[in-house]
């Protein structure tokens, strides 16, 4: 039977654990970031000189490593694209607005154990010389901002954080920063605008690429708090242990946040690919299965953007077979391996790996409308087709669930969705249409049933 | 003379969304906090968040008062904190009760009980569960809103009451809270 496997988690709520610097230096804390800034420069076998912080970033690049916010891309690469030669200071940010709805697997790290965090990141930042960092916290954690920014405080104190750290002439600074309220400061332009002190509307790509033209139009770096916690264990390990965790293209561990109608919700931290998406439901170290007498309806597999699976559906994955030939092999849903590839070859994503299990209690067009009327209100209203079509489709949504569906309200949502999608400045305008489209496109009978339904109530056909 | 068109100066402006606060006086402790937030950033302007959740920590909500401190503070214009206001969805425009009541409402939370746990505290309180928006208990003691995602999907449904997080709220529990709510002092 699979098992958890607990890296980033290994000292969560184990007993005795608290979140002051004492308690993380008992357990082996800032010992990474101590092997790492002495690193010493390292001749390569054609001649080049490879500096400690360019020997780090090949480590996180071999590490295979991918983005555990929700893009999943490679963080090696993210920071291979920094401009370096600008002559400007390089930022990085540490994303802890966790704000995906089913996502809360941040707040247990920014709680339980900040210096992890801290650690992660003061070794990612001295191995991208960046001298000043900040941890963008969403409004609705205060706690998380007050436990910070002791913790910032304390590292100070010991020498892991401000001027000459450690005694290598590093210098380094981390402020807090909080949001309020606003899910689209998760997009990582728009959380920089919004430490810019402006309204959080996200940049057009190209040429406002982060790593080039970021923070202050400087070069930057913004990283999921996970994310960036995983480099503390990468220096650790080293790239080759690290990457023999998980499955290939898929290294490492994960923390899945599994929410909805199991018997056990929580976080629960696997390597990549090891784990099912039927075993992290079912198995009795993970959700403990649905509720008595319960059957599967639909999961969100990968945070509400990501789009739905419906019990039952069967997916033509393909698999390196024994001969080592590419072959095609059918898989069913509950089989699917958690991991970034497999669900994204189904045709949904991983994303910020929130798992939200639905039973057949629910009633799927109010699940959408639930859905939809985050995205309503979350739209930051730059562009004109989220701005317009979240609301539209949220508004359609509401009167679908209060007695006036129509049966052609299915297609109504279809085309309003698609008008969204590929049109907007970032990727809410997916994140808002991806839903309705696979709700939709899944579950259509419902849909329309509730369409019929209500028309005969009120005797009108439209 | 013509009547005054829709578009010309005689036609009403429309009014400042913020309230005004007569007791808005910065302390020597918040000019100080304020220095230290801006000491953080390479330029002012990017402490304006920070700042705005000062005020209205220490004061409730976000007055027209408060804003032009800041402005001045940070050398911005008026616009570009006021649009800040409106725009992120935690800064408060008028005041609102003593214990403010987050109730998350986003599909975890509402598979878990949060739009029946709503409903209870706002028949409790005489308030409209389905009216849009915050609304504010006769007494001035409790101000109850639906929130998106708080991020503990897996503790459903939860609450914040001013900066407390609750978990697995039952509407028990929620009686309790505010029976222990009303034992303190406004």
């Amino acid at each position: 039977m699979p098992q958890e496997f607990r890296l980033i988690l290994k000292n969560i709520d184990q007993p005795g654990y608290t979140n002051d610097i004492e308690c993380y230096l008992r357990h082996g804390g800032y010992e990474a970031l101590k092997q790492a800034i002495v690193l010493k420069p390292k001749a390569l076998p054609d001649g080049k000189i490879q500096t400690g912080p360019e020997q780090i970033r090949d480590e996180v690049k071999a590490s295979g490593l991918r983005g555990r916010g929700g893009a999943g891309f490679s963080a090696g690469l993210k920071w291979s694209f920094v401009d370096r030669r600008s002559g400007k200071p390089i930022y990085l940010i540490c994303n802890a607005d966790e704000s995906e709805p089913g996502t809360f697997k941040d707040r247990q790290i920014l709680h339980k154990d900040p210096h992890q965090l801290i650690e992660g990141m003061v070794i990612s930042c001295y191995a991208n010389d960046v001298k000043l960092a900040y941890i963008y916290v969403r409004g609705e954690f205060p706690d998380a901002a007050r436990i910070l920014k002791k913790a910032l405080a304390d590292a100070r104190a010991q020498g892991f954080l401000g001027k000459n750290i450690l005694g290598s002439g590093y210098d380094l600074e981390i402020f807090i920063h909080r949001g309020a309220g606003a899910y689209i400061c998760g997009e990582e332009t728009g959380l920089i605008e919004s430490l810019e002190g402006k309204r959080a509307y996200p940049r057009i790509k190209p040429p406002y690429f982060p790593a080039i033209l970021g923070l202050y139009m400087c070069p930057t770096i913004v990283n999921n708090v996970e994310t960036l916690c995983h480099v503390r264990h990468i220096i650790t390990l080293g790239a080759a242990k690290y990457a023999q965790l998980g499955t290939p293209n898929n290294t490492g561990t994960r923390i899945v946040s599994l929410s909805g109608h199991v018997k056990r919700p929580g976080y629960y931290e696997i390597e990549v690919g090891k784990v099912s998406l039927g075993q992290l439901i079912n198995g009795a170290n993970f959700g403990g299965g649905l509720r008595d007498g319960r059957s599967l309806k639909a999961i969100i597999p990968g945070g509400s953007s990501s789009k739905v699976f419906r019990a039952g559906e069967k997916f033509k994955l393909k698999r390196k077979g024994a001969d080592g030939q590419m072959v095609t092999v059918d898989v069913d849903l509950l089989d699917l391996p958690y991991d970034f590839d497999s669900l994204q070859a189904a045709g949904s994503m991983s994303g910020s790996s929130a798992v939200i299990v639905l039973d057949d209690s629910t009633d799927i067009v109010k699940a959408l409308a639930n859905l939809s009327e985050f995205y309503a209100h979350e739209s930051c209203g730059q562009c004109t087709p989220c701005r317009e079509g979240s609301l539209w489709m949220s508004k359609a949504l509401h009167r679908m669930t209060h007695g006036g569906a129509r049966k052609q309200d299915a297609d109504y949502l279809i085309k309003t969705a698609t008008n969204i999608q590929g049109r907007t400045i970032c990727a809410f305008g997916e994140a808002c249409a991806w839903p309705v489209i696979s709700f939709i496109n899944k579950f259509r009978e419902e849909f329309e049933a509730k369409g019929e339904a209500d028309e005969a109530k009120s005797g009108t056909s439209h | 003379m013509s009547e005054p068109t829709e578009f010309s100066s005689a036609s009403k402006p429309t009014a400042n969304p913020l309230a005004h606060d007569a007791h808005f006086v910065v302390s020597a402790e918040l000019e100080a906090e304020a220095s230290e937030l801006i000491s953080h950033y390479p330029e002012k302007r990017s402490a304006v968040l920070m700042l705005l959740h000062e005020v209205q920590e220490r004061f409730g909500y976000i007055s027209q008062e408060a804003v032009a401190w800041i402005v001045a503070k940070l050398e911005m214009q008026p616009i570009h904190v006021l649009e800040l206001v409106t725009f992120y969805p935690m800064f408060r425009q008028q005041p609102a009760g003593q214990f403010q009541v987050k109730i998350c409402r986003t599909l975890s939370c509402a598979l878990g009980g949060a739009y029946e746990l709503h409903h209870h505290f706002c028949s409790r309180l005489g308030l409209d569960d389905q009216a849009h928006g915050i609304q504010t208990s006769k007494d001035g003691k409790f101000s109850v809103e639906f929130v998106e995602c708080l991020a503990s999907c897996g503790t459903a449904p939860v609450v914040m009451v001013n900066e407390d997080f609750r978990e697995g709220v039952t509407t028990q529990q929620a009686d309790e809270m505010m029976a222990q709510c009303r034992k303190t002092k406004g």
